[in-house]
């Protein structure tokens, strides 16, 4: 059986307790991707649930104030749950339910993932247990009670730097210990193969869906296309079915938090070096002994220090760029689109548009960028008010 | 014929694992010393690694005091090496694949066959991805300790034919700690081996008292033993010496009436 490498990059780097795990899920999946039953259920709940296709908006006051290239948005903050954490785990429970599992466990950074998991599973019936950072669970306590209502238990993890890093770590642990009844649903483009591949799968919806829609508004391709990487996985499915384009240029947004050269960043492509941690071999920030460094983002679900393997391969290949943004200037973007648009970004999506910010001026105003808008920043208001001074609490 | 090899030859075996450099380097120098001189066949040394996937709170809080009172692998080549000074009981490093592959695999290798390591278990290195971590072990005459698990089934003959040294049989799904019961059924899972080669088994996970290692020695060449030994460091700290000497006499003679 492959073991799912992208270049040198992927693999399975598990214990063998999970082996056989993995290679049931590896077979599931290629059996249930190409059966039209499961594919039709899927596109039903993508449209009838989950509000798909999401809108491709012409942010027309941002472009003549940037004064260079036409800006599009990727609505996934439109999705049902307010991201695009959404399309991965429709397809992932679904799966979990064909392959007769009745419990799904996740990890969590923002929340995000753990909400969109939580409500699959009340969706489809299933038994939900999210790992989350003890940290996280602070920052974002609100998400906390949400996936609680939705009938999922939350476990805060109190190891490690109790951030995504460690919830990963957890459940991993977890589905060590039971496998029989349990799909582990993995969030990012992250993990063993076959993980990477499928929630690439899963997401490349956007890609799927935004390139036909600028087609048909523009006659034309982007010429850029920027997301933020944590993971990475709302960025691989921004640009997964671009890859193959070679003029349309792929921009991913790695969380700087106080800048690269200090050490409170998330920065991985910029800072990192090759690793092997949590299933997969990648880039890692890590020290010169391969211990993986506390990494730091105002961004909860940046806030990791790993990237995907396939965006490890698209940097070496030079097919993708990854650029570093602040915390400082992710804020900056997120009151800027809150103003200029009327759209409150998540703060991770916001650094996709600090990146837009500083690169549509100069720009032609005959070209086009696509920026995706992960996620809806109300989880955020009350961060960003702290980060201003203002004492606001959930 | 390996170190570990040869021990597995006269009798039942007792592998004691700890942490090291928990609480500090010279709290492990002596422990293992002692550990040797009181029974224990073969030592296992954990590289303390960030994000231990594999192990239970007990390990994962060692590994954090271990680095905290700044471990690294280099510190723990050296005291393997001033360990074989006095010791001849094969030493086993076990780590996490990052540690090895960012040190560099072939550095790491070299090092450990120049300090007198004599074996490497990495659980989060499965049998297909073991390709050059297997390669460089060869190469230097490192023994890759194999895992097998309750889940292994069908993969066990294909993991015990490139075995080397022993093999670890996991007890129990999920991470490394103590436990009440073991019901697996260990006899099956290394018939299945003993069907494919001749190598010795030794049982690892949730053993903590003689009793449990008698049972698991009975149906296999060893036990394993290490979160109930770390507890003991945690208790202790660096007056934990005269505790594990105590606790390994005992766990050897459980193992030995077995």
């Amino acid at each position: 059986m492959e073991t799912g490498r992208f270049g040198e990059y992927g693999g399975q780097y598990v214990p063998e307790t999970l082996m056989n795990a993995v290679h049931e899920l590896e077979e599931a999946y290629e059996k249930y991707k190409k059966d039209p039953e499961f594919n039709r259920e899927l596109e039903d709940l993508m449209k009838n649930y989950a509000g798909r296709p999401s809108l491709l908006y012409y942010a027309e006051k941002m472009t003549e104030d940037l004064g260079g290239a036409k800006i599009y948005l990727k609505r996934e903050d439109l999705n049902h749950t307010g991201s695009h954490k959404i399309n991965n785990v429709l397809g992932q429970v679904l799966l979990a339910k064909k392959m007769g599992k009745t419990r799904v466990i996740a990890e969590t950074g923002a929340g995000q993932h753990g909400v969109a998991t939580a409500t699959a599973a009340a969706l489809m019936g299933m038994d939900c247990e999210i790992f989350m950072g003890k940290e996280d669970t602070e920052r974002q306590a609100l998400n906390v009670f949400r996936m609680e209502l939705l009938g999922a238990k939350v476990h805060p993890v109190m190891t490690g730097t109790m951030t995504l890093k460690d919830a990963v770590n957890e459940t991993m642990r977890e589905w060590t210990s039971r496998m029989n009844d349990t799909l582990y649903v993995l969030g990012s483009v992250m993990g063993p193969h076959p993980f990477p591949m499928i929630v690439r799968d899963f997401q490349s919806v956007i890609s799927k869906e935004s390139r036909m829609q600028i087609l048909e508004a523009e006659g034309k391709l982007p010429d850029a296309v920027v997301a933020c990487v944590g993971g990475g996985s709302n960025a691989m499915g921004s640009f997964y079915e671009y890859i193959k384009d070679e003029n349309v240029q792929l921009i991913g947004c790695e969380a700087a938090g106080l800048g690269v050269d200090n050490e409170k960043n998330a920065a991985t492509i910029a800072n990192g070096s090759v690793g092997i941690f949590h299933g997969m071999k990648s880039l890692f920030c890590q020290d010169e002994y391969g211990q993986i460094a506390p990494v730091y983002s105002i961004s909860a679900g940046l806030d990791y220090p790993g990237i995907g393997p396939e965006h490890a391969m698209l940097n070496e290949t030079g097919r993708a760029v990854y650029v570093p943004v602040t915390d400082e200037e992710a804020v900056g973007a997120f009151e800027y689109l809150s103003r200029t648009e009327g759209i409150i970004p998540a703060i991770e999506s916001a650094h996709a548009v600090a990146h837009v910010m500083k690169i549509a001026g100069n720009m032609d105003k005959d070209q086009i960028i696509i920026a995706t808008i992960s996620g809806r920043g109300d989880k955020d208001v009350a961060a960003i008010a702290r980060y201003r001074g203002v004492e606001i609490y959930e | 014929m390996s170190r570990i090899s040869k021990v597995f030859e006269k009798e039942k075996v007792f592998i004691a694992f700890i942490t090291g450099g928990d609480p500090n380097i010279e709290t492990s120098y002596e422990l293992i010393r002692t550990m040797a001189a009181s029974g224990a066949d073969i030592i296992e040394i954990g590289i303390p690694f960030s994000d231990p996937i594999a192990e239970g709170p007990v390990i994962q809080e060692a590994s954090l005091r271990a680095l905290n009172a700044g471990t690294t692998t280099d510190l723990l080549f050296d005291m393997v090496k001033r360990l074989r000074e006095e010791i001849d009981t094969p030493l086993v490093f076990m780590t996490y694949a990052n540690p090895i592959y960012v040190y560099g695999t072939e550095r790491f290798m070299e090092k450990c066959a120049d300090s007198g390591i004599d074996g490497v278990i990495v659980p989060d290195v499965p049998f297909e991805e073991k390709g050059e971590l297997g390669d460089q072990c060869r190469e230097c005459g490192v023994d890759l300790i194999s895992m097998i698990a309750p889940t292994s089934k069908k993969r066990i003959e294909m993991i015990a034919k490139e075995a080397e040294g022993f093999i670890y049989c996991v007890s129990s799904l999920g991470v490394t700690g103590v436990r009440s019961e073991i019901d697996t059924d260990i006899g099956t899972m290394i018939k299945h081996v003993k069907a494919v080669t001749d190598i010795p088994c030794a049982v690892g996970f949730g053993i903590a008292t003689p009793e449990q290692a008698e049972k698991m020695a009975m149906v296999s060449d060893g036990a394993i033993v290490g979160s109930a030994i770390v507890k003991l460091v945690a208790e202790h700290g660096k007056d934990a010496v005269s505790y594990v000497a105590d606790y390994v006499k005992s766990m050897k003679a459980g193992v030995m009436r077995a």
